[in-house]
């Protein structure tokens, strides 16, 4: 029972926020970086400012909205880039061998020495803030896992009797690699997948704290909190909010991930049994 | 057991090594020189003159190979280079600053060890209950929350607005100054603490040696107490080395919302300055300081687990 649990309300958060990132210019009332009005400055939640108002009077609910759009671009993306690199690196390594899975798995574990986090934030200071150096920081950082685990199934898989059936037939490798044996390790790539997502907005959030991520005025979550840390005592809800928001997000990712988890890998399912 | 453990320093070179040389390409790529940035920053003005004299200072004229060779050299003496900004030596600056960081790590590990460690193992004596789901799904969240906002929500309930802690600093190092950043920072591995802990009792207790001790007859206490703990400990030891990692990377975070004087916090402030050899120096010390403590728990579980150090 707990399993559907995990998946249902993972699935169902997940869908909330993809839907205020999709909808976000017609749910939110004002724009979330022109409508600044100090007039309307750190107003607390009312009928009009559901969650409030920031500093500059902007709404903070619009931009708890927009933001969305921002986070799900860098957990989506830096993602895709993550996943991408560490199949193409794991399957390569486990399916060829030699020197090259040497050399592949040493710089997994030269990855996996360095805090990913401090390695963004090396990038980021090298790039400058931004969406663009963002998403590169981020999708550079986080694929040792996939790497890893991409390289023990290809080293499994390939000794398969269909895999052997489709060499015989006289697949090319490259051919090989992405038809036969991608496909039948998607299950735990999917789960690091939506874990990393997680992490990677969570990631976004922390950089975005320290001034490294996403450029003012920009709606990001991470930027908002920055500037609600000097507002904290006149204006807690500027710091409520995108918190929550952050912390929805990466739980039902988690959960979600957690989800897929239970139902994909079997390993991990007999071991709760 | 010796030789097991001499062969994982030994082990470490290699990685140090490759770690220092992937610092050094990092910054090195950095278009345009840093000189030039640097004044063009702080001042608007951008005299060739000055550029030249600077690049001449810190030895930016040299070709890439010779500056990593120096670096290289240096790095092997224990000398990370002088900084930009204040020409003091960068190690000097470090040791400064390390020991704040390395207090708050320890002190947000034993807060992560002392209450997740027993709540996943209570969680795993009773798969299913009222107590494992409600820790579980604690632990889920703990693992979402973006760190600095709790913080933040911390210094807002505990010190703005209840003024039972002081809200930021380091103070004269007491304990007081200590309490909100290192719960802050010991949230997250104690979520996984109680995630890895609860996973590695469920898994050893399905052993079959488990079964077997169950079958004779030895009770539950001493089942507990002989089996379960000590092999349950590996997994548990490894995620308290791997959690290291991270944890100095939201450190940087955290000290940055408590403006506490680590090397966090000096990182950061470099990074606004462009101070390139103080960053380069406290990201290979954070490095060294993960692959340090990798290590010695390596060790450590070879010591609690003799199969390890003869595979």
């Amino acid at each position: 029972m707990r399993l559907r649990f995990n998946l249902a309300i993972g699935a169902l958060l997940c869908l909330i926020i993809i839907t205020a990132a999709i909808f976000a210019p017609w749910l939110a009332q004002f724009d979330p970086i022109a409508d600044a009005d100090l007039m309307n400055a750190e107003l607390p939640p009312d009928a009009t400012f559901w969650f409030g108002t920031d500093a500059q009077g902007r709404d903070i609910f619009s931009r708890v909205l927009h933001g969305a759009r921002v986070s799900l671009t860098v957990g989506i993306g830096s993602q895709l880039i993550n996943t991408t690199i560490g199949l193409a690196l794991g399957v390569s390594a486990g399916y060829f061998g030699g020197w090259w899975d040497d050399f592949v798995s040493g710089l997994t574990n030269l990855m996996l020495a360095i805090p990913s986090l401090i390695f963004a934030l090396a990038i980021m200071a090298i790039l400058g803030p931004g969406l663009g150096s963002l998403l590169i920081a981020l999708g550079l950082t986080n694929w040792s896992w996939t790497c890893r685990i991409a390289r023990s199934s290809a080293l499994s898989l390939k000794k398969q009797g269909y895999v052997q059936a489709a060499k015989t037939l006289g697949y090319s490798d490259v051919r090989l690699m992405v038809t036969q044996i991608v496909p039948n390790m998607i299950g735990p790539i999917l789960v690091i997948g939506t874990l990393g997502m997680g992490d990677a907005i969570l990631a976004e959030a922390a950089l975005s704290y320290l001034g490294l991520g996403i450029r003012p005025p920009l709606p990001s979550w991470g930027g908002m909190l920055t500037d609600a840390r000097n507002l904290i005592v006149l204006a807690p809800w500027a710091a409520i909010f995108p918190g929550i928001a952050i912390f929805v997000t990466v739980l039902g990712l988690n959960l979600l991930g957690d989800g897929l988890r239970d139902i994909l890998d079997p390993h991990m399912r007999t071991r709760r049994a | 057991m010796l030789r097991f453990a001499l062969r994982r320093l030994l082990q470490m070179i290699p990685t140090i090594v490759a770690v220092s040389l992937l610092i050094f390409v990092i910054f090195s790529v950095v278009p345009g020189s840093i000189a030039s940035s640097m004044i063009a920053d702080g001042r608007g003005a951008n005299d060739p003159k000055l550029v030249e004299k600077m690049n001449q200072e810190f030895g930016l004229d040299q070709p890439v190979h010779v500056r990593f060779g120096k670096y290289i050299w240096k790095l092997a003496q224990f000398d990370l280079d002088t900084s930009f900004r204040t020409r003091q030596p960068v190690i000097t600056m470090i040791n400064e600053r390390m020991w704040a960081t390395l207090k708050l790590a320890f002190a947000a590990m034993l807060v992560a060890v002392v209450v997740g460690v027993p709540l996943g193992f209570i969680a795993a004596l009773r798969p299913g209950s009222l107590f494992d789901s409600l820790t579980m799904i604690s632990a889920i969240s703990g693992l979402s929350l973006p760190q600095f906002w709790l913080g933040l929500l911390f210094m807002y309930l505990f010190a703005l607005t209840l003024g039972w802690l002081p809200s930021f600093g380091y103070g004269d190092g007491g304990l007081r100054n200590l309490i909100l950043p290192a719960l802050t920072l010991g949230v997250a591995p104690l979520a996984l603490l109680a995630r890895t802990t609860r996973a590695a009792v469920l898994e050893v207790m399905s052993a079959d040696y488990v079964r077997t001790a169950r079958s004779k007859g030895v009770s539950s206490f001493r089942l507990v107490q002989g089996h379960v703990l000590r092999n349950a400990l590996v997994l548990i030891i490894t995620t308290i080395g791997l959690q290291f990692g991270s944890m100095m990377g939201q450190a940087v975070v955290i000290e940055k919302l408590f403006s506490w004087p680590g090397m966090g916090s000096l990182l950061i402030d470099s990074v606004a300055l462009r101070d390139i050899p103080v960053v380069q120096g406290c990201i290979l010390v954070i490095v060294l300081w993960f692959l340090f403590i990798n290590t010695a728990v390596d060790i450590l579980y070879a010591i609690i687990d003799p199969r390890i150090s003869h595979e």
